[in-house]
């Protein structure tokens, strides 16, 4: 009787070992897959990947400068990887972080210039909550269609995601245009409206703070809440939320709100302290990275807060890559895409190995 | 006439967590009807799924002919004039008989015009004529009666030329009577030189049809013998591991007051067609009260519209505990004065990647007792669920463990303590014991009339007349979504059951 | 204005909705094999976009279009087997891998394209492209000719496939294996159709098309690949898929409607109009995909196993 359940202690130890490791171990592995299989494209297009990586290494981490502007490009994917995950966690597949982040910039931009008068301490807090706002509605058109017209949330993201981009395209070359300007740009937003820097001379401001307490805050609020059981429930078992009493579309809608709404706090952030305007292509595609930021840490916001850190430093490595190195830095996006698969892949090999052992 | 048509030798089968088949020696002679005997999760089917090659076993020998063959796939069993008809009815309905029938017989590039149909509804329609079955081959499965598509199974096996025949549990979803028709039908078969292989868990079927039976107990073969030479009494013993389970001890109901009343309750189906069509009745505090019908006469739409569960439902009357509810949020007022096990305890019951203690929580997440300031309490969540693991006997290393690994009774233990602790004045029972063993159908079966005795009211549905029997005070009939008669719960009125089951309102006129 | 005015716009409009609706056509036809079989294969996007990018490299090098569709035809090959091996073999969430497909695919179509042909030193980076076909005096017809006989090879090859997809999947005990296959693969299984063979064959199928589809982007309309040009194309054929009602003609309708909004934007765009901002124009189409998405609620007709990884 003892040595069976010393067996067992045994076995659970060791189950609890693997967790950890595959939890810590998993995604670095994945992204060293991904830059394996990056580095034999890179051959194909006749780059040397050693001279390739080592710039992009180099221009993420080469010195605490750098590192700063490392952060400055988590700051929007720790945002919206943190939104997508509440969404993905309630089976809801918010391919739409892009257009929701643009809602969130407009909104902002929009809040900033119209309300110039406002003293700074109302101004800003109005210029961050306006850009959720503005996200959370966008993502809520899609969360109803689906609840109320089971349209593919897949789909219709991905459509508001073009529908948003070309209506900033027609904002910033028409309606708020800068008075003057010639440029399809909006003027820079009053003083009160941007973020404060916490570390002069670098660019790094409040805003990664407040994305770091973001994704504190949804890790609470997924897994130590009422409200996050209830879109955990709904997202693994719609069937039995419903059984139980929980109300199946409120939560899609709500997860779907909080997920923009993250997303557009993330715009209306990138406008507060970075950019101090609105442009045509005010997101390199953030949006869709944050797909994979928030993929490859199975959907846990604390863990997107380092995967976030990471893609932030691969986005900002391709940058210099391709400045001093000349390789093209759309190069992360296959990496990105990549990281996906093997996770996947890994998953697929652990339910493998999990049903050979039993 | 007795040279075995088929062997197996030493099959064993697992699968993650469970013993499937652990060494199994069967053997069949050709032209007989040899029974499959066994609980729920004897591995049966599991054995003859192997035989059909759906799963491959992890060693063992099939012999066929007296050679040895192996079969990877159906295609390869179908090849070696072995067929099934599987418990749940592989037809696709949007499609018609004949295109059931022919899926995979013809090579991929084949066109399939209107000659080449013709041939094979010629075919079919020839041997519906041979067997007596009276299936029309250009008819869409989805018209079809659960009854005449057993028979579409039937013909697809004799379509496809097998001479050993496998049922599954085919009387399942049967009428008794419609039973009895098919079982004559399996006689005259085997007159015409089909070998047929039967699972069933029904003692009376294998004494009425089999020539032969084996019994299965946990993976492995516990005897064989020739049915004449047996008797159900000792094939019981063989088949639990010990004397069967006398009737429980019950005491006499005394109804109380009304907890659910319902009149004239109208429930559609996607299609739009009527499923539940006017039904009216009351339960009482302190009773029980059994819903009997086979299998898909409206039976799980009875229960979803009862717990607010379905769209498109339509009532006089609705009381809960008294309370007029006609005119509120059906799912709200059901959650709040019933509680509900339902059907199937894995879509419906629980959430499978969510822990023990998680799953006990399910009704009641948000409520003072687990939820503080809107933030789960960790540590009163796991204190309450280890109390109930240990009050319900439920096998678990922590309550911290995915209830996914738990087996079927214990899974199903959990939800019918999280139910049961609600105290309900109403509580809604629908299949409680399917699929799970006779240790844990007879813990549930004891919490359900403790329940009663404790003054619930219960509405007890189940396709398992022995269940019914067991444990109703009071038996409704339902068929095609009416309820046809109402009955006390007698064993005597088993026959009369059985008839109004089959549709006959009103039996005794016979 | 006059009637003649009107005539022309709208007949203009009619011409370009084939046209545009062709790479639709190609993508949601070849994706309703996949979805009939039971696999969503939301990476069409980045499959079409890799078809139009290895199409107009092989074109460009070996200066011949045919073998730019056959460039196109392999890389839908291989993706498509790709895409089965990780929804069909490993039964990996389908919008998961979709999603990865579509990040990848206009990651090394931009990557590949910008490291080969925007850093090198070649004169002109265009391709020739399909000439329209002519047909005597019927190219000639006022307004109907325009209409029907003005059209490059690649457009008129939609003639073909659909009735052939249409008959292979009706017609054919292929086509009633794949139906069977994505309403109950289950009962396929008991009656000895691979389930897993045949949805690596139809998720091959749509991604040879799609690719195609891709493929009629750079080497018919466009002379030249240009970075994600395929905007959103892969998953208007998705939508077109779910409007059409997962059948090869209605997927075909629903392709000429969402083609007639891109006309429309093509048309008002060239008559140099100052009525509306180019934008209004630009987000005609995918608002249109947003409307037939939510007109088509619960549509009947949805395979019962579709996005379900099938375990026996």
């Amino acid at each position: 009787m003892r040595a069976v359940t010393e067996i067992s202690n045994n076995h659970e130890f060791s189950m609890r070992i693997r967790k950890v490791l595959q939890g810590t171990l998993m995604p670095f592995i994945a992204i060293l897959i991904a830059l394996a299989i990056g580095a034999v494209i890179l051959i194909a297009a006749n780059f040397n990947p050693l001279q390739a990586y080592q710039a992009m290494y180099l221009g993420a981490f080469a010195d605490f400068s750098s590192f700063t502007e490392v952060l400055l490009d988590a700051t929007p994917l720790i945002c919206i990887g943190v939104g997508l995950a509440v969404a993905f966690r309630c089976g809801i597949w918010n391919i739409g972080g892009e257009g929701q982040f643009y809602a969130g910039a407009v909104t902002g931009t929009a809040i900033a210039l119209y309300a110039p008068a406002l003293p700074g301490w109302i101004l800003l807090p109005l210029v961050l909550v306006g850009g959720a706002a503005g996200g959370a509605l966008w993502a809520m058109l899609a969360g109803y269609l689906k609840t109320r017209f089971g349209a593919n949330e897949v789909v219709t993201t991905v459509m508001l995601n073009y529908v948003a981009i070309i209506a900033t395209s027609y904002l910033v070359s028409g309606p708020m245009i800068e008075p003057r300007g010639t440029y399809p740009q909006t003027a820079q937003i009053p003083d009160g409206a941007r973020l404060p820097l916490i570390m002069p001379p670098t660019r790094l401001n409040l805003g990664f703070i407040i994305a770091l307490l973001l994704a504190v805050g949804l890790y609470l609020l997924i897994f130590k809440s009422s409200t996050g059981y209830a879109i955990r429930a709904v997202g693994i078992n719609p069937e039995a939320a419903h059984y139980a009493g929980i109300q199946v579309k409120k939560n899609i809608l709500l997860a779907m709100a909080i997920s923009g709404g993250a997303a557009g706090l993330g715009g209306a952030m990138q406008i507060a302290g970075v950019t101090y305007r609105l442009f045509q292509q005010i997101s390199p595609g953030f949006g869709f990275t944050a797909i994979a930021v928030s993929l490859l840490v199975n959907n846990n916001p604390l863990g997107i807060i380092l995967a976030g850190i990471l893609f932030g430093g691969l986005s900002t490595g391709a940058r210099l890559m391709q400045m001093n190195a000349g390789v093209p830095a759309v190069l992360v996006n296959v990496i990105q895409g990549l990281v996906i698969l093997s996770v996947v892949a890994f998953g697929a090999y652990r339910i493998l190995t999990m049903e050979r052992e039993e | 006439m007795n040279s075995p048509i088929l062997r197996m030798e030493n099959i064993v089968k697992t699968f993650p967590g469970v013993v499937a088949n652990r060494g199994v020696n069967l053997e069949i002679r050709r032209g007989e009807i040899h029974a499959l005997l066994g609980e729920n999760g004897a591995g049966k089917t599991v054995l003859m799924s192997i035989l059909y090659g759906l799963y491959v076993p992890d060693s063992g020998t099939i012999y066929l002919n007296g050679q040895p063959i192996t079969i990877k796939s159906p295609k390869d069993a179908i090849a070696k004039r072995i067929g099934m008809v599987h418990q749940h009815f592989m037809l696709e309905p949007t499609l018609t008989v004949a295109e059931n029938i022919i899926l995979g017989q013809f090579p991929s590039w084949t066109i399939l015009n209107k000659q080449r149909i013709g041939e094979v509804h010629e075919k079919i329609r020839s041997l519906s004529n041979q067997f007596g079955l009276g299936v029309d081959p250009a008819a869409r499965v989805s018209r079809l009666s659960v009854g005449e598509q057993q028979r579409v199974e039937i013909l697809k096996v004799l379509y496809h030329g097998a001479d050993l025949l496998i049922l599954d549990e085919p009387t399942a979803v049967l009428t008794p009577q419609e039973a009895s028709r098919l079982l004559e039908f399996l006689r005259d078969l085997a007159k015409k030189g089909l070998t047929t292989i039967f699972i069933t868990h029904k003692l009376d079927e294998v004494m009425q049809v089999s020539d032969r039976v084996t019994v299965l107990r946990d993976g492995q073969v516990i005897g064989t013998c020739e049915t004449r030479e047996t008797n159900p009494r000792a094939l019981a013993k063989m088949m639990v591991g010990r004397e069967v389970l006398m009737d429980l001890h019950r005491k006499l109901a005394s109804p109380g007051e009304p907890v659910l009343a319902i009149s004239n309750l109208r429930v559609r189906d996607a299609r739009g067609l009527p499923v539940v069509k006017g039904v009216s009745f009351t339960v009482r505090a302190g009773e029980i009260v059994g819903v009997a019908g086979v299998s898909g006469n409206g039976q799980s739409e009875l229960a979803l519209a009862i717990a607010g569960l379905i769209d498109d439902v339509a009532f006089d009357r609705f009381q809960l505990e008294g309370k007029d509810v006609t005119r509120r949020d059906l799912r709200a007022a059901s959650h709040r004065h019933s509680a509900h096990i339902p059907e199937d305890r894995q879509k419906m019951g629980m959430v499978l990647p969510f822990s023990v203690s998680e799953n006990f929580i399910l009704e009641e997440y948000s409520s003072p007792r687990f939820a503080r300031h809107g933030f789960l309490r960790g540590q009163a969540i796991r204190s309450y669920s280890q109390n109930q693991v240990k009050k319900f006997d439920i096998k678990v290393s922590d309550v911290s463990e995915e209830i996914a690994n738990l087996s079927g009774g214990n899974q199903q233990k959990v939800v019918v303590a999280r139910e049961l602790d609600r105290h309900p004045g109403f509580l809604l029972v629908n299949q409680p014991t399917r699929g799970i063993d006779i240790g844990a159908t007879e813990f549930v079966h004891q919490q359900i009339l403790a329940q009663r005795d404790g003054g619930t009211g219960i509405l007890l549905i189940s396709t398992d007349l022995e269940e019914i029997f067991a444990l109703s005070d009071r038996i409704l009939v339902i068929f095609e979504g009416e309820i046809i008669g109402e009955l006390p719960s007698d064993r005597s009125q088993v026959e009369k059951v059985g008839l109004m089951m089959a549709g006959k309102r009103d039996p005794d006129r016979e | 204005m006059d009637v003649a005015v009107i005539l022309a716009f709208v007949s203009g409009i009619l011409a370009a909705t084939w046209r545009m609706a062709t790479p639709l056509i190609y993508a949601s036809v070849g994706e309703v094999f996949a979805e009939r079989s039971g696999v969503i294969n939301l990476g069409l996007e980045g499959i079409m976009l890799v078809g139009a990018f290895n199409a107009y490299t092989a074109a460009f090098y070996s200066g011949s279009l045919w073998l730019g569709l056959l460039a196109a035809l392999f890389t839908g090959v291989l993706l498509g087997l790709l895409f089965a091996f990780f929804t069909v073999t490993i039964k990996a969430n389908q919008i998961v891998v979709g999603t990865a497909f579509n990040l990848a695919g206009s990651g090394i179509s931009g990557f590949l394209f910008e490291s080969i042909f925007l850093k090198s030193n070649y004169s002109s980076l265009g391709i020739p492209t399909f000439n329209d076909l002519s047909f005597p005096f019927l190219t000639k017809i006022p307004y109907l000719g325009d209409i029907l006989f003005h059209y490059n090879i690649l457009v008129y090859i939609t003639v073909l496939l659909v009735p052939l997809a249409s008959f292979v999947l009706y017609k054919t005990a292929f086509g009633l294996a794949v139906r069977s296959v994505g309403a109950h693969p289950k009962a396929a299984d008991t009656m000895g159709i691979s389930v897993s063979r045949m949805r690596y064959i139809c998720v091959v199928i749509g991604s040879v098309l799609t690719a195609l589809g891709g493929a009629t982007l750079t080497l018919a309309f466009a002379n030249q690949f240009v970075e994600d040009m395929t905007s959103g194309r892969g998953f208007i054929a998705l939508a077109a898929v779910v409007f059409g009602g997962w059948t090869p003609w209605g997927a075909t309708a629903a392709s000429l409607l969402f083609g007639v909004f891109y006309a429309l934007q093509l048309r008002v765009q060239a008559m140099n109009s100052v009525l509306l901002p180019y934008q209004f124009l630009q987000v005609l189409p995918y608002v249109a995909t947003v409307l037939a998405l939510i007109s088509v609620r619960h549509r009947a007709g949805s395979p019962k196993a579709l996005g379900v990884p099938y375990r026996s």
